[in-house]
């Protein structure tokens, strides 16, 4: 039976109530005593052979007959007004099919707009263009012979340049727009009554994404059928993009991601070289293939934004009485905020806080999304605020948060926690790191001239999962399973974990389940981002196994002429008291009968609220004459519910704590203010970790089910 | 050895080669790299685009037995020589001890930079067959990964060398 159930969604910071059709009725979780045979246990990648004999196939790698290739001519300058395109010499380069622009590309919506060619093109490597061409070589040079007649306006790249009045205003609504405000408590008596007050300004600066994969589409028409391969979190959103710029039936547009090379966050939805793809497509007659470069995907294909946070921190009798964080994040052309004030408002038990998020407009590519987007950025400055007020009043770090870090109750809600564990994270990495040896003044370091610390930070995510997601388990006659859903597998290990669940409730191996993802033909799952996947698909990954097991049981119990109540399966068998029956007997004469079990992800609980903890504790050496930072030792500890595959999970983390370390260390978009140029598109200038660059990662889970949340217990763990 | 000249154009000109250990025949201009060589001409996708310029090492092969930046590596230049590639390595369907490392100690996410990180192994081991984590490390430091596999990666270049021995 279908209905409709409202459920709590947080997405990306942002909580709302949605509904959602879900079918079938829920199972009880996975306590914590269970015995699970597969799932908790760490598995190999399924898909492992494949991406290690080159044989996975990538968006990038897609070859077809007769395909042609696109290229996108992008703005030189960070304003200007498109006033006159001659493509003519283009054309008349032998090879060249078509090229389109803002005076003959057809309408095409994209992100709020009519075009995907502006008249006023606002960032440098904004898209002014396109050419498809025989081969990818001829379209690049056709694409130097397109004259453009631009008329330079006045522009702004610098946040803190955007937000001064006296700069040029480069949008209608003027350049700071507000994104968010939160108050509770009494946050002005509490800054007047406080023993301590604590204020700091903290910046932090661009992070490009740097996918191995640049973003890119492959685009077909077969009829009114169009198929698009993209490198993409969300096949389904792709497909949505596509739909609103073509302006066609969903039932003609099939999205296909098989393997992809990383998105961190940036791979959300249609892009613009998707639309030139399939408008080129359609216009000539042949598959197109649109790919970024290096140089273009750090430009225009999203950044993590840098932000200017003022924070004020108070304490009284040695507890934290009250914050106040205001903060300013440079979108670039994006229209939303990763608001940076999250942990602000819900990360501690705090009385009196007051946070105020704005967005600010520049001629600078869009944000998209970056792991945990705008709660890396706020986590900096509120942890960084709490050390200096720790030691403003003499008080350990780490003491001062277990003050606040207790509670079982969300401030911002006032509902209760499904499961936190952030204490128990505290313990397990300060007697990791030896906390107990810290000193305020820091220690003696390896050498002369160097000085060693210890640090930490709370970290808070959401990672609860929502509907909708559904899934189907085909079982086969031999025993056999395929499980389809439409997620995808962006390197975070999906395919495995879908297997695990699917061969746990089935009682059958791991090897026997083939796991279909990443196809619009199957059913719905939600975007792989904001760390939604595994609590998303994992609980109706398991109900479609259990409907498969059901009905087979159901079959069985008829041909074995039992009730299928005394029946279960183990193994590839059908168990009654005292008799085995393999799968494959009970099929025997039912004519390639298929089994098709279904399930679907159900509601969040009404009056919870989930989210993931966890705390880092960092040993580390500076240089006290140059401030170089020598990273040791870092100790991650994370409370995600159940732990579905401890050898992939532990990988998840030791990624993010590399990406994390380029983040604080070595990596910054730079941009020429005066041209409006990003001077660290390449992977020369912009600094990436190398594997030497990485230092003792230890990674740690307190690894319990969160049985409230959803009926495998697990959350999410990718950010 | 064919002359110079020959290679050089003007046009299209023919190269011939060993990969994988077969001989291969290709009609490129004197312009193309390695990595289109084999990826446009040959289809072995296994090594990977991700910079064109000699920044990541997605698009390491072996040549001669050396690990290259194929992206960085003229067709032409690679003319009577004998490139390996990831696809290669695989013999009679059973993977390379550096290959099985690769999945049992999960040395790899979404696997773009896989191809050439197990290329820079491969060689190290046949140049090293029992290296230190600092060779390891050195071997692979051109080859980014922005997964951040790279702890996985040593520990499977250490258990590869540990198992051929």
């Amino acid at each position: 039976m279908t209905k409709v159930v409202r459920t709590r969604v947080e997405f990306e910071g942002s909580v709302s109530e949605e509904l959602a059709l879900v079918q079938g009725e829920d199972a009880e979780a996975w306590g914590e005593g269970e015995a699970l045979g597969i799932v908790g246990h760490a598995h190999r990648r399924i898909e492992g052979a494949s991406k290690v004999t080159g044989r996975a196939r990538y968006t990038h790698d897609l070859r077809l007959p007769g395909m042609l290739h696109a290229r996108l001519l992008r703005s030189p300058y960070p304003r200007a007004r498109v006033r006159k395109v001659d493509p003519s010499k283009a054309l008349a380069l032998p090879g060249v099919r078509s090229v389109l622009h803002r005076f003959n590309a057809p309408k095409a919506a994209f992100r709020g707009e009519e075009t995907i060619f502006r008249e006023e093109v606002r960032f440098v490597g904004d898209e002014v263009a396109a050419v498809c061409a025989d081969t990818e070589e001829t379209a690049n040079e056709a694409l130097a012979l397109i004259v453009v007649d631009y008329e330079v306006l006045p522009h702004v790249v610098d946040l803190e340049e955007a937000i001064d009045d006296a700069s040029p205003r480069i949008d209608e609504h003027g350049n700071v727009h507000d994104a968010d405000r939160h108050e509770r408590g009494d946050v002005k008596k509490a800054f007047k009554d406080a023993d301590a007050v604590v204020e700091a300004v903290y910046k932090t600066s661009t992070q490009l994404h740097n996918s191995l994969e640049t973003h890119g589409a492959v685009a077909i028409w077969d009829g009114d059928l169009l198929t698009v391969h993209e490198s993409t979190q969300h096949v389904f959103g792709v497909r949505q993009g596509l739909q609103a710029a073509l302006r066609i039936p969903y039932g003609r547009i099939r999205v296909i991601c098989d393997h992809m090379g990383g998105g961190f966050g940036s791979k959300g939805g249609v892009g613009k070289y998707t639309i030139v793809a399939a408008l080129f497509a359609r216009e000539l007659g042949a598959p197109v293939r649109c790919v970024l470069d290096r140089h273009e995907e750090n430009v225009a294909a999203g950044n993590r934004s840098a932000t200017l946070q003022k924070v004020r921190i108070a304490a009284k009798a040695g507890k934290i009485t009250a914050v106040a964080h205001d903060s300013w994040s440079n979108a670039g052309q994006g229209r939303w905020v990763a608001d940076p004030t999250g942990p602000t408002k819900g990360l501690y038990d705090i009385a009196n806080v007051a946070t105020r998020s704005y967005r600010v407009v520049a001629n600078t590519g869009s944000l998209a999304a970056f792991r945990a987007p705008g709660y890396v950025e706020g986590t900096f400055a509120l942890e960084s605020a709490i050390d200096e007020l720790a030691d403003r009043i003499g008080a350990d770090p780490l003491a001062l948060r277990r003050q606040h870090a207790a509670s079982d109750t969300d401030p911002v809600s006032g509902m209760r926690y499904s499961l936190k564990r952030l204490v128990q994270c505290y313990d397990i990495g300060a007697e990791e790191i030896g906390w107990s040896r810290r000193k305020a003044k820091g220690l003696r370091g390896s050498a002369p001239g160097l000085r060693r610390g210890l640090g930490m930070a709370s970290q808070m995510w959401s990672g609860g999962g929502t509907p909708p997601a559904y899934a189907t388990v085909h079982l086969n006659p031999d025993g056999t399973a395929i499980a389809r859903i439409g997620t995808q597998d962006i390197g975070t290990g999906t395919r495995t974990i879908v297997a695990q669940v699917v061969a746990e409730e089935l009682g059958i191996a791991i090897e026997d389940v083939r796991v279909e993802i990443g196809d619009t033909e199957s059913p719905y799952a939600p975007i792989s981002a904001g760390s939604l996947t595994v609590a998303s698909i994992s609980p109706a990954i398991r109900l479609a196994a259990a409907d498969a097991r059901a009905q087979l049981l159901e079959v069985a119990a008829g041909i074995l002429e039992v009730s299928a109540t005394e029946l279960r399966m183990e193994r590839g068998y059908v168990v009654s008291a005292g008799a085995r029956t393999p799968i494959a007997k009970i099929f025997e004469d039912l004519q390639n009968y298929t089994v098709v079990g279904r399930g679907s992800r159900m509601p969040n609980p009404e009056d919870r609220v989930l989210k993931t903890f966890g705390a880092h504790f960092a040993e580390v050496e500076v240089d006290a004459a140059t401030g170089e930072v020598f990273v040791d030792r870092v100790v991650a500890v994370h409370d995600i519910g159940r732990i579905v595959n401890p050898l992939t999970a532990r990988s998840q983390v030791e990624g993010g704590v590399i990406q994390a370390l380029g983040y604080a260390l070595t990596e910054e978009r730079v941009v020429d203010r005066p041209t409006g140029r990003v001077m660290t598109a390449s992977l020369e200038n912009y600094k990436v970790p190398t594997v030497k660059d990485v230092p003792k990662i230890v990674v740690r889970f307190v690894d319990v089910p969160d049985t409230e949340a959803n009926n495998t217990g697990a959350k999410g763990l990718g950010e | 050895m064919p002359r110079a000249s020959t290679l050089m154009g003007p046009g299209a000109v023919d190269v011939t080669f060993e990969v994988n250990g077969h001989r291969a025949a290709v009609h490129v201009p004197p312009h193309r790299t390695l990595l289109d060589a084999l990826r446009e001409d040959l289809g072995l996708m296994g090594a990977k685009k991700v910079c064109d310029e000699g920044t990541c090492g997605a698009c390491t092969v072996l040549v001669d037995g050396r690990p290259v930046y194929s992206c960085m590596t003229l067709a032409v230049a690679t003319e009577g020589r004998a490139v390996e590639t990831v696809e290669g390595l695989a013999r009679d369907g059973a993977l390379h001890p550096v290959q099985e490392a690769f999945i049992a100690h999960d040395a790899f996410q979404c696997g773009f930079c896989t191809p050439g990180q197990i290329m820079s192994v491969v060689a190290l081991l046949r140049e090293r067959p029992a290296p230190s984590a600092d060779d390891v490390k050195r071997a692979v430091a051109g080859n980014l990964c922005r997964c951040g596999a790279y702890p996985n990666i040593v520990q499977a270049a250490l258990a590869a060398a540990k198992k051929s021995k």
